[in-house]
């Protein structure tokens, strides 16, 4: 067997191919794809425009739904795009839709006279696709991930090869459960060393993208490796792998380990998913378009100002930056590690500009709603420091979204977040600004009122 | 229905990194793409994100006058949403010549067969927005009409037929990949 990446390796299995190589397109066949409220009723029509009303989707139980982006609005087009993927998951016999409510006759209609704190949510409702594939067993190493949304390329830290794709090439997989990808050429990432204290994955991710460029893997896939990898934990390699596009990256893409099977393990069972999985073996050995080494232990925290990710600077930096936002939340930010270490730094402290809370899921909603830092719970030291948490676990103003989204940026602003993209306009107003960082760096950030390291 | 493979027309002109939010503000996303009366809104909506006060849609009209973009690298980074490469379709537009552009969207206009996106394989010249321009798929050159500068464009290959198919559905059929 030739030396092939990660990448490669899944690919050419899922392809039936004895080898593959960098710009060769093959006919790959998918495990499974995920669409959401937002892209998912253009796909459904693409499917029917093209299958016809009466075809059925390749595999029912291969097809994943998960409304997280307009949900708590009451953008009435927002919501009837809940009731279509509602109405076709019936039609389809689809198991796996995580629906906002549990009547499976009903309609979503948000209730903004209930405020947008409190949950409006069902038992079945899971959240940010992203956080929501893995908690509920869909992200399995050796597997093909595809979705309607460029941060699908976060399931890569589970070892599978896993991109966005638009409603079209959907729709085609809908039908036929498989697609012609191109061969990426590959990056390899060899990481060493351990993060020092206040250092967070979302400084490793902020770090390459500065240094290859937010262009500088279009085309490519990310491969991460090195002795470093051992010591990130599994939210550590999600909030890195979901970064890759913003590299331009086509997937980012993790060894597997023994974290990873336990998680895995751990989930599938728990969900009754399959359960069954077969990894890919990293061969350092298999020839790359480049190689970087990266010590983790000399990483600082960053962040990358307006208007794009790869406009890196070292905190510490551009102290003398002021901010009239804070943000944490979304597939990069919303984790429940993400609000347990922005909750160290605002423990006894006040904010100092309004700073909005969005957990990625409602299982972060419950664990932080039950872990307790001393005397009191993660959500109680975060409200408490002046941080407006909402239940209601979704994109939210991550992407801007309809007027109404939580913590969505109406007028020209500067917002210092811990999601994942800064293009201009990006969380709302034409003219509003971003800046990406960790969510220690965030917090420092919200109770200093300007940007600042959280060593600091 | 064979696609013409000479397009002329005014240009519009944009920088570098133009992303799919600027391409599509994310508030329009509510719009689906497949329902007609949607798709043809999403047109107007078409570059809406872009600061400063040009528009590549006139407030009120329906459609872009401009039939071609002229762009700098990384065009369409950002999201997966086919929303973008629909509006600006939507709104009348067939070609977008970009330095370089990102992988999804790339896709995306070809799946679709919305919006030709080609490469120049040299320097462009100097063009402002509003200047004719001609696109000859076939020479794989552009004309800039003003002076007759020529172009060099990079060959489309394996996505030329997949677009003057109209998109991925038509190119798989004619090519037996689909039943």
């Amino acid at each position: 067997m030739p030396k092939m990446t990660l990448t490669e390796k899944i690919l050419c299995r899922k392809s039936g191919r004895a080898e593959v190589r960098p710009g060769e397109n093959v006919w790959v066949n998918v495990d499974v794809l995920m669409t959401h409220d937002v892209c998912g009723p253009g796909t459904i029509g693409v499917f029917r425009r093209e299958f016809g009303k009466e075809a059925r989707v390749w595999d029912p139980n291969r097809v994943v739904l998960i409304p997280d982006h307009y949900i708590f609005t009451t953008d009435s087009l927002a919501n009837r795009n809940v009731d279509i993927l509602r109405e076709f998951a019936k039609e389809q016999g689809i198991r796996y839709f995580y629906d906002v409510i549990d009547d499976s006759e009903g309609r979503w209609r948000y209730k903004a006279e209930k405020g947008p704190f409190k949950r409006q949510y069902g038992s079945r409702y899971a959240g940010v696709c992203h956080s929501a594939l893995p908690e509920h067993g869909h992200t399995r190493p050796g597997e093909v991930l595809l979705g309607t949304d460029s941060h699908t390329c976060t399931a890569g830290a589970f070892n599978e090869f896993a991109t966005g794709i638009g409603n079209t090439d959907a729709g085609f997989v809908l039908g036929t459960g498989r697609i012609l990808l191109r061969i990426p050429p590959t990056l390899r990432f060899l990481l060493d060393g351990e993060l020092p204290s206040g250092v967070m994955a979302k400084d490793v991710i902020l770090h390459i993208i500065g240094m290859i460029g937010f262009d500088g893997a279009t085309y490519k896939a990310m491969e991460y490796g090195g002795e470093g990898v051992g010591g990130l934990t599994m939210d550590d390699r999600m909030t890195i792998a979901n970064m890759a596009i913003e590299a331009g990256g086509k997937n980012g893409i993790f060894p597997c380990d023994e974290a990873t099977v336990a998680f895995v393990r751990e989930r599938t069972e728990a969900e009754g998913t399959v359960s069954e999985f077969e990894p890919v073996e990293q061969d350092l050995g298999a020839p790359v378009e480049a190689e970087y080494r990266i010590d983790l232990s000399e990483l600082e925290p960053l962040v990358a100002l307006h208007p794009n990710p790869g406009n890196r600077r070292k905190a510490r930096e551009v102290t003398d930056i002021k901010i009239d936002r804070a943000y944490i939340g979304s597939c990069t930010g919303g984790k429940t590690s993400d609000f347990l270490a922005f909750a160290r730094i605002v423990k006894g402290k006040e904010v100092k500009v309004p700073t909005f809370g969005v957990p990625a899921t409602p299982r972060v909603v419950e664990e932080l709603q039950r872990a307790q830092l001393g005397e009191k719970t993660v959500w109680e030291i975060l409200e408490e420091s002046g941080v407006r948490m909402t239940e209601n676990a979704s994109c939210a103003a991550c992407l801007g979204g309809p007027e109404d989204s939580f913590g969505r940026l109406n007028s020209p602003m500067t917002c210092i977040s811990a999601t994942n993209r800064n293009f201009p306009g990006r969380m709302g107003h034409r003219d509003s600004r971003v800046i990406l960082a960790s969510p220690a760096t965030v917090a420092a950030s919200a109770l200093a009122g300007h940007i600042a390291d959280p060593r600091d | 229905m064979k696609r013409t493979h000479r397009i002329k027309g005014p240009a519009f002109v944009v920088g570098d990194n133009i992303d799919t939010d600027q391409i599509i503000p994310a508030k329009y996303l509510n719009l689906v793409p497949t329902i007609p009366k949607e798709y043809e809104e999403l047109g107007r909506y078409a570059l809406a994100g872009l600061p400063g006060e040009e528009c590549f849609v006139p407030e009120g009209a329906d459609k872009t006058p401009y039939s071609v973009i002229v762009a700098g690298k990384n065009f369409g980074c950002g999201s997966s949403r086919e929303h973008a490469p629909i509006a600006l379709g939507a709104a009348g537009c067939s070609v977008v010549v970009a330095r370089s552009f990102a992988r999804i969207f790339y896709r995306n206009c070809i799946a679709t067969g919305e919006i030709i996106p080609v490469e120049p394989s040299g320097e462009l010249p100097r063009i402002q927005t509003g200047d004719e321009v001609t696109i000859d798929l076939d020479e794989n050159k552009m004309i800039y009409e003003k002076d007759g500068t020529i172009v060099s464009l990079m060959p489309l290959g394996e996505a030329l037929p997949v677009l003057d198919a109209g998109g991925i559905f038509n190119y798989a059929r004619q090519h037996g990949f689909l039943g």
